[in-house]
């Protein structure tokens, strides 16, 4: 996982509540392409016309915003499918931070796991940032000291758990860490074998082919 | 036999009870590594999750606490293979290999056990009250209607899962939802769920675990929780429940993979242990009046746009704010109606019945029984998608398929279907479903496609009539 210290770049405003996770990449894509490839179908639904032109009226589409690796979104970004699948077409689309008034719960866990970093802001915030997606205008984005400098000067500060952040500094996932506490995992599991032994397919019950 | 707890002399949630009993290890700041004691595989994610695992050179911890079967993109045509939809084959074939690797119980198709992964845990009795369970997929908050902390994970936390068999987690807040007083005739678990969502939000359970209580609650039956807990992540919260009562306990009874004898005895004793104390506190309270709500079906792109079928579709210049404006607007667009108009008499192209939120024997009960000997409208295309192989079995030994042939439904097999349209069965740009399923969101059944969330009872309706219809009226 690629660590998280400074972004910079152009911020997109993407001013609209409730992206759920389909509109951010459709399940077909994901059963048909390496995760890599799945830049140009991020945002499907509202990039392309139906009949499969760019609509310029869409934020990314446009020459200021189509590289932009910060986006501004609205409330409950993320929401709906589990599918890690819309993390991975943002990075592919090159947006390594989403700022939003709120998230999803399980995108927001999948951002941490792919070193994309989610930032929460309340709504005033949010409002003043969108309005800062100006043409042209450079954001920085800064996870060391927790603040974002707004292309129009401005700065924000922002709230993160010190668990996750530590871990996108380091470019960490979950794994290695917790594979370390296997005696611990042990532990309570042979407890359990013994508090609720039914818990156990090999102790207490008896699954007969049915 | 003691019931697992930590020293607390606190009231305590159902979700506190059945969390701290897992927590394998505080990690400060108010994140736990968490056991999780039941994981379902399904044929997109758990796939991949089964391939990931083996390209980091890990293996799985307890394979005998994982199920696995394909439901997302196999085909529901009758007469299907693994391969009768083609870019799901490689899905397919790559879920029973993996699984056969691994050591890992797997639910083939046309097997006893094969269905949508939430329609599965529970009737096997594979999820029981006070486990935790979780699967790649968000509706599995639906097996909370058990009593058990069930939540759906993307492919990284379905990874470390089956490498620890725990998980890193912040808990979450607790929000109460009391359903008060008892619903009308007519009206079921889906309308209940959809007129909360209406009223909070669809992001209102963002960072909380709900738990549902009150009269209408402890009046349904288990499948009739399972469809409302279903739709908690619609509300925006991973996790919904119920507290388990003697309907749990009598629905886990006799289940092949529940305990049996004295184990199912001791077991039943701890699920009775776990309901809310008298005086636990919930971070947020909510309280609907059951008996107020209406059939209740969606207009617009988000599970909150939903309304009663007899009231009028709402108008942007009504909305509470600019952003909520605009929403509406493209919502009404996508969708082709017009503000103030009336949702009944609408009319629909396709109507599917099927789905983790309803597709169970009781929900296909429900749909035959209003059929009455009529006929599917001329020009609608509908479907019923039983939600497992033993839902099937059962139905037809009922007759139910014969009723649905008889009145021109196509009577399909197991699997997602159109809810999650990753097997090639999608709506046509333009076509307006009525859908039993949980998701209305732009695209979500096809590109162009117009769902409309409804209830068996209404989507029964709609297909008989044409259009969308009160299904009291019909």
């Amino acid at each position: 996982m690629q660590p998280f210290t400074v972004l910079n770049g152009a911020a997109a405003a993407l001013p609209i509540d409730n992206v759920d996770t389909d509109v951010i990449i459709r399940i077909e894509r994901l059963t048909s392409l390496a995760r890599d490839d799945l830049g140009p179908w991020a945002f499907e639904a509202l990039r392309y016309r139906p009949d499969g032109g760019e609509d310029p009226a869409f934020v990314l589409n446009q020459p200021p915003w189509r590289e932009a690796p910060i986006l501004v979104a609205g409330r409950n970004f993320g929401c709906g499918s589990s599918r890690e699948g819309a993390v991975w077409a943002l990075l592919a689309r090159g947006i390594r931070c989403v700022i939003a008034e709120s998230f999803g719960d399980i995108f927001h866990a999948n951002c941490f796991q792919n070193g994309v970093l989610p930032i929460r802001l309340a709504p005033e915030h949010i409002a003043h940032a969108q309005a800062a997606c100006t043409a042209g205008a450079q954001w920085t984005v800064d996870l060391r000291s927790q603040r974002i400098t707004l292309g129009d000067g401005g700065t924000l500060r922002f709230d993160i758990d010190p668990l996750r952040r530590e871990a996108l500094l380091e470019g960490l996932d979950d794994i290695g860490r917790t594979l370390r506490l296997g005696d611990a995992i042990a532990a309570w599991q042979a407890r359990d074998r013994t508090n609720r032994p039914w818990i156990w397919p090999d102790t207490a019950t008896a699954p007969t082919p049915i | 036999m003691t019931a697992p707890s930590t020293p607390t002399a606190a009231a305590r949630t159902l979700f506190d009870k059945v969390w701290d009993a897992h927590v394998v290890q505080s990690l400060g700041d108010g994140w736990d590594l968490l056991h999780i004691d039941r994981h379902l595989l399904h044929d997109l994610s758990g796939t991949a999750g089964l391939r990931d695992l083996a390209e980091r050179n890990l293996s799985v911890r307890n394979p005998e606490l994982a199920f696995a079967t394909p439901d997302h993109a196999v085909s529901s045509a009758p007469g299907r293979t693994g391969e009768t939809f083609a870019g799901g084959a490689r899905l397919y074939h790559g879920l029973k290999l993996l699984t056969r690797r691994a050591g890992i119980r797997l639910f083939d198709l046309g097997q006893p056990g094969q269905g949508i992964v939430h329609v599965m845990g529970p009737e096997l009795g594979i999820v029981q009250p006070g486990m935790t369970l979780i699967c790649g997929d968000s509706h599995t908050c639906t097996n909370g209607a058990l009593g058990a902390i069930a939540f759906g994970v993307g492919s990284s936390e379905l990874t470390h899962a089956l490498a620890s068999q725990t998980l890193v987690l912040r808990r979450p807040h607790t929000l109460r939802v009391r359903f008060d007083g008892r619903t009308r005739e007519g009206v079921g678990a889906k309308d209940l769920a959809l007129a909360l969502i209406a009223r909070l939000g669809a992001s209102a359970g963002t960072g909380f675990a709900v738990e549902y209580a009150g009269e209408a609650v402890s009046a349904m039956e288990v499948e009739q929780r399972m469809t409302l807990c279903n739709l908690s992540i619609e509300l925006g919260a991973r996790i919904g429940m119920v507290a388990p009562d003697d309907k749990t306990v009598a629905y886990l009874l006799g289940r092949p993979h529940a305990p049996h004898g004295a184990a199912f005895a001791a077991a039943a004793a701890h699920w009775r242990t776990l309901a809310g104390d008298t005086g636990a506190v919930y971070a947020r309270e909510e309280r609907i009046d059951a008996a107020a709500v209406e059939p209740t079906l969606t207009w617009g792109t988000s599970p909150e746009h939903a309304m009663a079928v007899n009231a009028r579709i709402p108008d942007p210049a009504d909305a509470a704010n600019a952003a909520q404006q605009q929403a509406w607007q493209a919502a009404l667009d996508y969708m082709g109606l017009a503000p103030n108009a009336r949702l009944e008499g609408t009319r629909v192209d396709r109507v599917f019945i099927g789905s983790c939120a309803n597709s169970r024997l009781s929900d296909l009960r429900e749909a035959a029984a209003l059929i009455r000997g009529r006929r599917v409208a001329q020009h609608v295309r509908a479907w019923i998608v039983p939600g497992s192989e033993n839902v099937k079995r059962a139905a037809q030994d009922e007759r139910l398929d014969d009723v649905f042939r008889a009145a021109g439904f196509e009577w399909r097999e197991p699997g997602c279907s159109m809810c999650v349209a990753a097997n090639g069965e999608q709506a046509a740009p333009g076509e307006r479903v009525v859908s039993t399923s949980n998701r209305n969101f732009v695209g979500r059944q096809g590109p162009g496609a117009r769902t409309h969330l409804a209830s068996p009872a209404s989507a029964v309706a709609a297909a008989l009539a044409g259009a969308i219809t009160d299904p009291r009226s019909f």
